[in-house]
């Protein structure tokens, strides 16, 4: 295993990779997939990706181009110089000021948030990937070049266009999960300032990945959606989906769209419409059978729950959340229900929260209260027997560490499987670990990314599931299923699925939860959980 | 002379530690609101949803509902950290074993300060109060206590000291980092050899002590036991004022960061109090540089943030 020797080796070794991670020297993933060199094998960067952009470690998610001018790198030192300041701004960072100072100025550099972090324990405790590393660099330039501190009171570090890049591109090493910052005993938070850095290099400099400003919430303002879909092909696909799911279930639905005075405007992922219609549609089946007065919004942006801005810039993310905000008032309903989601719950509810004001300020509330209420009520009538299968669920970190929606999931569960079949992963609810896909990584795919985070940052996720099914017959004859109630953790576990052939070899499968609730309604045809792959 | 020195850099080491301090506080107090960052298990959360990490965001139309916010879970929490350091004891025990001692000696030692202080006021002003059994008890109490928290401290910052000089740490250490614990143990050492060799009956100390309160600057002592003692006490000043210049602060700084980071989930209604303050916010400046952006330093964020993005 190839790793830095020293904070300040960020900077030197020129082109060359700071770290590289040996498959065969991973801890092995319980059985079945227990043999390391039957793991599929990790994609190589390309030569010609070497050449061309920063080299950090085994992949590339920013493609940060190397300079070829002294001025071009100048202006990637200097830009990060000034934007590093304005994270000190009242004005140009109050959303985060108290928060990121806080963790500049008390960091006890203990690692005591070392072990918490995944990533850093999958990656065979690969220095590189040490949760502290990567803000210690961005302290000890903050201290040294902007404050003009001497380095024995906050340690030394060389400035130069390469530190600045490989930081930038390290800051895409971390899934912002905040499970590091959980366990610090100060209360600092070194997520965060993989946030701050990302956010350096986006308001800043403008280096983001593709995937998630270009062709993410750019896209969304531009167009409606980061799925590309317009107002127009959003209504046909779910009059597509609503047709489906009848043929499914038995149970004709119409989904609402647009109606004004509605109490509810719910808001999905568009991915969900686009990747797993089984999910819309289910929310459709529930909402309408509970007999709700819920509506969806044809308003641009306003039927894609995404914000990608809370992973990178600001001025994105509050941009989206006001359109969201302003097609519910728009439509005058009582409350916005976030749909299977996890960021896009944070996103509205808890950060929004101190973005809108007066007639923005419309109430969010979680659809797992709501599915959950539904439940309680007793307006559907549920056989449990239908889902006679294991189950294991996910705690999305937006959802559960981050906003402590904990217990309605589990009481939904409760409901619609039969006993003992739910299987807690270990551990699980507030101090679960990230699905591997978080703070973006889930939607990007240049180079070999993908492959670095399934054997990265899904790993352990990954080793969770297997542990949880421990003591089933694993094989597809014996189908179980991940509940996965937010679109990206979906995905990602789609993808870490897909990678280790797990469906085929295990039979593991997973979705969402509304699609067990649907799957448990008598007065639906059964097998809405049809087990295809897909 | 040295003696008056001592007094005077006793009282300026105390002054500046008071006025950094309340610096400090008004420094995390001043800072702008910031949008939520709260990190579950939050304390305070009622109805026994603290225990599991849970939320007032689990309850439908909450907005609706009072609130249901307990002091004595955050007290369950705070009290036990404060004291024994409990995140560090679960997460890192190691270094817990090492920070331990040295917080509690730090306890015990501003702790029998406050005291020597408190019975400094009273002997000064009042002694017929500490005659009898009542100060023949705090002046067993106090050298005990000093002893025990001087020796915790040392102990403490050796065991620091040496884990900051360990493989796993010494890359992430800074030499600010080594020369603070050598302050603490040169200055707690003195103190120690002091009270050991010269001062096993707390006179001297406790002396000096009610002579600072009662603002008789008289000499203490005499040859070396006098000499250690206006050491001690010129260390123990310095290290006091030194503290809340650096990131040892954090005892100030933890109190923010989880009543105002970790454990800020208050709402913002709508037609509340919160509501002034972020439209405030969101008129102020914006000045960050990238094309997408769309700012000049006079666009405010409210402008940035309505520029509609079709166009």
């Amino acid at each position: 295993m190839k790793q830095p020797n020293s904070v300040k080796d960020l900077g030197r070794r020129p082109g060359e990779p700071l770290a590289q991670i040996n498959q065969l020297e991973q801890i092995p993933l319980p059985p079945p997939f227990d043999k390391l060199d039957e793991e599929p094998v990790f994609g190589q960067l390309s030569d010609e990706a070497r050449e061309k952009y920063v080299v950090l470690d085994d992949t590339i998610a920013v493609n940060i181009e190397k300079p070829t001018t002294k001025e071009e790198e100048d202006r990637l030192v200097n830009g990060f110089l000034s934007g590093l300041e304005k994270l000190f701004s009242a004005d140009d960072n109050w959303t985060f000021l108290q928060p990121f100072e806080m963790s500049m100025e008390h960091c006890a550099r203990c690692q005591t948030c070392s072990d918490a972090c995944p990533i850093f324990a999958e990656s065979g405790e690969n220095e590189l990937y040490r949760p502290i590393y990567r803000s210690e660099i961005l302290r000890r330039i903050y201290f040294k070049y902007v404050k003009k501190a001497s380095p024995a009171i906050h340690g030394d570090i060389d400035l130069n266009w390469e530190t600045v890049a490989r930081l930038i591109e390290l800051s895409y090493r971390c899934n912002l999960c905040r499970r590091c910052a959980q366990t610090c005993p100060i209360g600092a938070d070194n997520a965060l300032l993989s946030r701050e850095i990302r956010k350096i290099a986006s308001m800043e400099m403008g280096i983001v990945p593709r995937e998630i400003h270009k062709d993410g919430s750019v896209l969304q303002l531009a167009v409606g959606s980061s799925t590309g879909m317009t107002p127009m092909i959003v209504k046909d696909n779910i009059e597509f989906i609503d047709e489906d799911t009848a043929e499914r279930t038995g149970i004709a639905i119409e989904t609402p769209f647009d109606v004004e005075g509605a109490d509810i405007l719910l808001i999905h992922n568009a991915g969900e419409i686009m990747a797993w219609p089984e999910n819309p549609g289910a929310f459709a089946t529930v909402f309408e059978a509970a007999g709700l007065s819920w509506t969806l919004s044809s308003e641009a942006v306003a039927y894609d729950g995404i914000n990608y801005g809370v992973w990178y810039d600001d001025v994105q993310f509050a941009r989206v959340a006001v359109r969201h905000a302003m097609a519910a008032k728009k439509l005058g309903v009582k409350k916005i229900v976030l749909g299977e989601c996890g960021h896009a719950h944070k996103a509205l509810t808890v950060i929004a929260d101190k973005v809108l004001t007066g007639d923005l300020n419309i109430p969010r509330e979680s659809s797992m209260v709501t599915l959950r209420d539904i439940i309680r009520s007793g307006k559907i009538k549920l056989d449990p027997s239908r889902n006679d299968f294991p189950v294991t669920l996910h705690d999305p970190c937006n959802l559960v560490r981050l906003m402590g929606v904990v217990s309605p999931q589990r009481e939904i569960l409760e409901a619609v499987l039969p006993p003992g079949r739910f299987r807690e992963m270990a551990p699980h609810g507030v101090e679960n670990y990230c699905c591997g896909g978080g703070s973006g990584f889930a939607i990007m795919s240049g180079h070999n990314f993908q492959d670095w985070r399934h054997r990265m940052t899904g790993r352990r996720k990954f080793r969770q599931i297997l542990e949880a099914f421990q003591g089933e017959p694993m094989d597809k004859e014996h189908p179980k299923y991940v509940c996965a109630p937010c679109s990206n953790c979906k995905g990602q576990i789609r993808d870490i699925i897909n990678y280790y052939d797990a469906w085929e070899k295990a039979g593991i499968y997973y979705g969402g939860l509304v699609e067990l609730i649907v799957n448990a309604m008598v007065d639906a045809n059964p097998g809405y959980v049809d087990w295809e792959w897909h | 002379m040295m003696t008056t020195l001592a007094y005077i850099i006793a009282y300026v080491g105390i002054a500046f530690f008071l006025i950094a301090c309340v610096a400090r506080f008004i420094m995390w107090t001043k800072m702008p609101m910031h949008v939520r960052w709260e990190l579950y298990p939050v304390a305070h959360e009622g109805g026994g949803k603290a225990a599991y990490g849970g939320s007032y965001l689990e309850e439908s139309d909450w907005w609706t509902k009072k609130r249901e916010v307990s002091l004595v879970g955050e007290l369950k929490v705070m009290v036990p950290e404060i004291l024994f350091l409990v995140a560090l004891r679960e997460h890192n025990r190691k270094l817990w074993t090492r920070s331990f001692p040295f917080h509690f000696g730090l306890y015990l030692v501003g702790g029998v300060t406050a005291l020597m202080l408190v019975g400094g006021l009273i002997v000064g002003y009042a002694p017929a109060t500490v005659a009898g059994p009542i100060g023949a008890a705090i002046g067993f109490i106090v050298p005990f206590i000093a002893g025990a928290g001087l020796v915790l401290g040392i102990i403490g910052a050796v065991g620091l000291f040496l884990r900051r000089r360990s493989r796993a740490l010494r890359d992430y250490t800074a030499p600010a980092d080594l020369f603070n614990l050598l302050f603490f143990i040169v200055a707690f050492g003195v103190a120690l050899v002091t009270f050991v060799g010269y001062d096993r009956d707390f006179s001297l100390v406790s002396g000096f002590v009610t002579n600072i309160v009662t603002f008789n600057l008289a000499p203490i002592g005499d040859g070396t036991a006098g000499l250690l003692l206006t050491l001690s006490v010129v260390l123990l000043a310095l290290l006091v004022a030194y503290i809340p210049t650096t990131h040892m602060s954090h005892f100030i700084g933890k109190y923010f960061a989880y009543h105002a980071i970790r454990w800020a989930d208050d709402p913002n209604l709508p037609g509340g109090k919160q509501e002034a303050a972020i439209e405030e916010l969101l008129s102020r400046p914006v000045s960050w540089s990238a094309p997408h952006i769309n700012a000049d330093g006079k666009k405010s964020w409210l402008d940035v943030t309505l520029e509609d993005q079709n166009k």
